[in-house]
């Protein structure tokens, strides 16, 4: 799992990276640690979309003769327990791992988004209200409050995701509401007021666009700690059941096995790690680049 | 200096409380009904049911049962498992222990990490905090199960130095510690190392090294403390982090603890334990980032107005 600061950063955006920036780089320089992030993203989303263009082989396909080889030419990730080749199957958890990512997160961001924008432009009592429901929800550590919800639903995909999108959303509640409210006090919303221009348009026109803006990149940057909150569940065996490839079912199935074949568990851990620290190695790019810093 | 830390207290309590109503009304609309989950595969008949609900109280009206509810919150009950038929309370306080030994552990362990590399590498050369902060990112970005096995993997597998899973002693304790330590340290370490450049660059430091202090020294005695203020905001992130982390990391390593009660109750579907673990870690997040907070305005004057 990651780390995410809270809004005590200097803007909205950078209150979701995992760190504070330390030193922008200067100028326009060729970032090679950049352009690795964008080519492992790119692959990622090639297995998810196609898993077949990067590997001919069944991700299910069993062979007990070949079972917990180390890495090598035919299997460049080794085999696992049942002989399964560990790069297929990593390959073909993209979608998984993915898929469970990027829908939570969507899920977050809006619900997240909605209740913010709502707190950030109700009278005070309403925002006060929503903005103890946001407090409360914050209270429960992510994994727990996931696991929560999980309780009360059967184990699987669906519900991983609803669980994943329940624990971060009062995340880009509180963000969205901040920024709303930042953005009703300033100067040119004010003068809009001054000029008369209507509720309506004034949300529509001035306010959600300057509220809006920065949320993609914070749900870029967002995605990889929804992709390793899932993966942790389904590490704890609460996500997508054995069989699927999944990454952190995957490192689950694989752990009993590691005095003999650590490849089977550490490989797909670092598929995961690397497509992570890609995420959010773009996400700050992007986010310095929408803040103006370059 | 009194009305903020009240106010701060007060607080404090209305997310617990409201955290507590939120749990109950999840209780009474969890999907299966209550009486269901306790008859079970035993005899089904009126009679049985209407005992079991006259035991349980549900029969009473609703906002009976939920005063009660807190009242008995309030006195450390959190009602019975359906599954092992024991209280809460003990099932809980059995496993406490070796959840509170690893996370005070693993927080002994992130602060010596995180002060030690943010002072021996703030002000360095560039490619040194560059290569330092690289790794601080893939150790935070990584997922918490991946650093616990890749640890097992090396140490208690290929070196065997020590134990692969279990409690026995106090060597069982220092892997899982330090797979939980490493990404706090890793992030903490970063705020830090910023706070000391900073403070190296104010004048105050430049007199202090002008007057022939050594650069050990000044990091120690006075920088420092500039640095761990705004480490000191992220507490509460980090506590989050901690309590969520150590349910993770407890699995990885086969340790007895709160992590495996969790899962195993979310597995059994026995609602009730699963509420109390996650009431009890919302309610450490709460007291811990009041504490926390109570304590910026103790070292910060700015900040105890309003």
């Amino acid at each position: 799992m990651s780390i995410a600061l809270p809004e005590q950063a200097t803007s909205p955006v950078a209150a979701l990276a995992p760190h504070p920036d330390p030193a922008p780089s200067r100028g326009r320089r060729f970032a090679p640690g950049l352009a690795a992030a964008g080519v492992v993203l790119l692959l990622v989303a090639v297995a998810t979309v196609a898993p077949r263009l990067l590997t001919g082989t069944d991700p299910l396909a069993a062979d007990p003769f070949h079972a917990l080889e180390g890495p090598s030419g035919a299997h460049w990730f080794g085999t696992d327990q049942l002989g399964r080749d560990v790069f297929t199957r990593v390959v073909h958890g993209a979608r998984y791992s993915l898929s469970i990512g990027v829908i939570s997160t969507l899920l977050s961001v809006l619900s997240g988004g909605i209740l913010g924008l709502v707190a950030g432009l109700s009278p005070r009592a309403v925002d006060e209200v929503l903005s103890r429901a946001l407090d409360v929800l914050s209270a429960f550590p992510e994994v727990l409050l996931a696991l929560l919800f999980i309780a009360f639903t059967e184990p699987g995909t669906p519900s991983l995701i609803m669980a994943i999108a329940l624990a971060f959303a009062p995340r880009y509640g509180r963000i969205v509401r901040a920024q709303t409210l930042l953005v009703r006090r300033s100067g040119y919303v004010e003068q809009a007021v001054t000029f008369g221009l209507s509720r309506t348009r004034l949300v529509w026109r001035h306010i959600l666009p300057n509220v809006l803006g920065p949320l993609p990149i914070l749900a870029t940057i967002g995605l990889g700690s929804a992709i390793v909150n899932a993966s942790a569940l389904s590490f704890l065996g609460m996500g997508p059941q054995p069989p699927s490839p999944e990454w952190g079912a995957m490192l689950s199935e694989s752990r009993n096995y590691l005095r003999v074949a650590w490849w089977a568990a550490i490989l797909p851990g670092a598929t995961l790690t690397i497509t992570v620290i890609s995420l959010t190695a773009v996400g700050r790019r992007l986010q310095r680049r929408f803040e103006g810093r370059r | 200096m009194l009305k903020p830390i009240l106010r701060r207290l007060g607080s404090g309590a209305v997310v617990l409380w409201a955290a507590a109503s939120a749990a109950y009304l999840a209780l009474r609309l969890a999907p299966g009904d209550t009486v269901d989950t306790l008859v079970g595969d035993g005899p089904d008949t009126p009679q049985i049911r209407a005992q079991i609900a006259r035991d349980l109280g549900l029969d009473r009206p609703a906002v009976v049962q939920y005063v009660d509810y807190l009242w008995r919150l309030l006195h450390g009950d959190f009602g019975r498992s359906y599954v092992l038929q024991r209280p809460v309370v003990d099932i809980i306080g059995s496993q406490v222990w070796p959840t509170v030994k690893l996370t005070l552990l693993a927080t002994a362990f992130s602060a010596v990490i995180a002060v030690g590399l943010a002072i021996v590498t703030a002000g360095r050369a560039r490619w040194l905090r560059g290569l330092v902060s690289g790794i601080e990112l893939s150790i935070v970005s990584a997922p918490g199960f991946l650093i616990g096995i890749l640890l097992l993997s090396v140490f208690s597998f290929q070196l065997g130095w020590f134990p692969v899973s279990g409690d026995r002693d106090a060597s069982a304790l220092v892997l899982p510690a330090v797979a939980l330590a490493l990404p706090i340290g890793g992030l903490l370490s970063q705020v830090i190392r910023e706070g000391l450049e900073r403070a190296l660059d104010e004048p105050f430091a430049v007199t202090a090294r002008a007057r022939g202090l050594t650069r050990s020294a000044l990091l120690w005695r006075h920088a420092l403390r500039h640095a761990l203020l705004p480490a000191v905001t992220l507490a509460g992130t980090l506590i989050g982090f901690l309590l969520s982390a150590a349910v993770i990391v407890e699995r990885v390593f086969g340790r007895p603890g709160l992590g495996e009660v969790a899962t195993e109750a979310v597995n059994n579907k026995d609602i009730p334990v699963v509420l109390a673990v996650v009431m009890l870690a919302a309610a450490i997040y709460v007291v811990l980032s009041t504490l926390a907070d109570l304590a910026y305005l103790l070292i910060d004057p700015r900040l105890r107005k309003g």
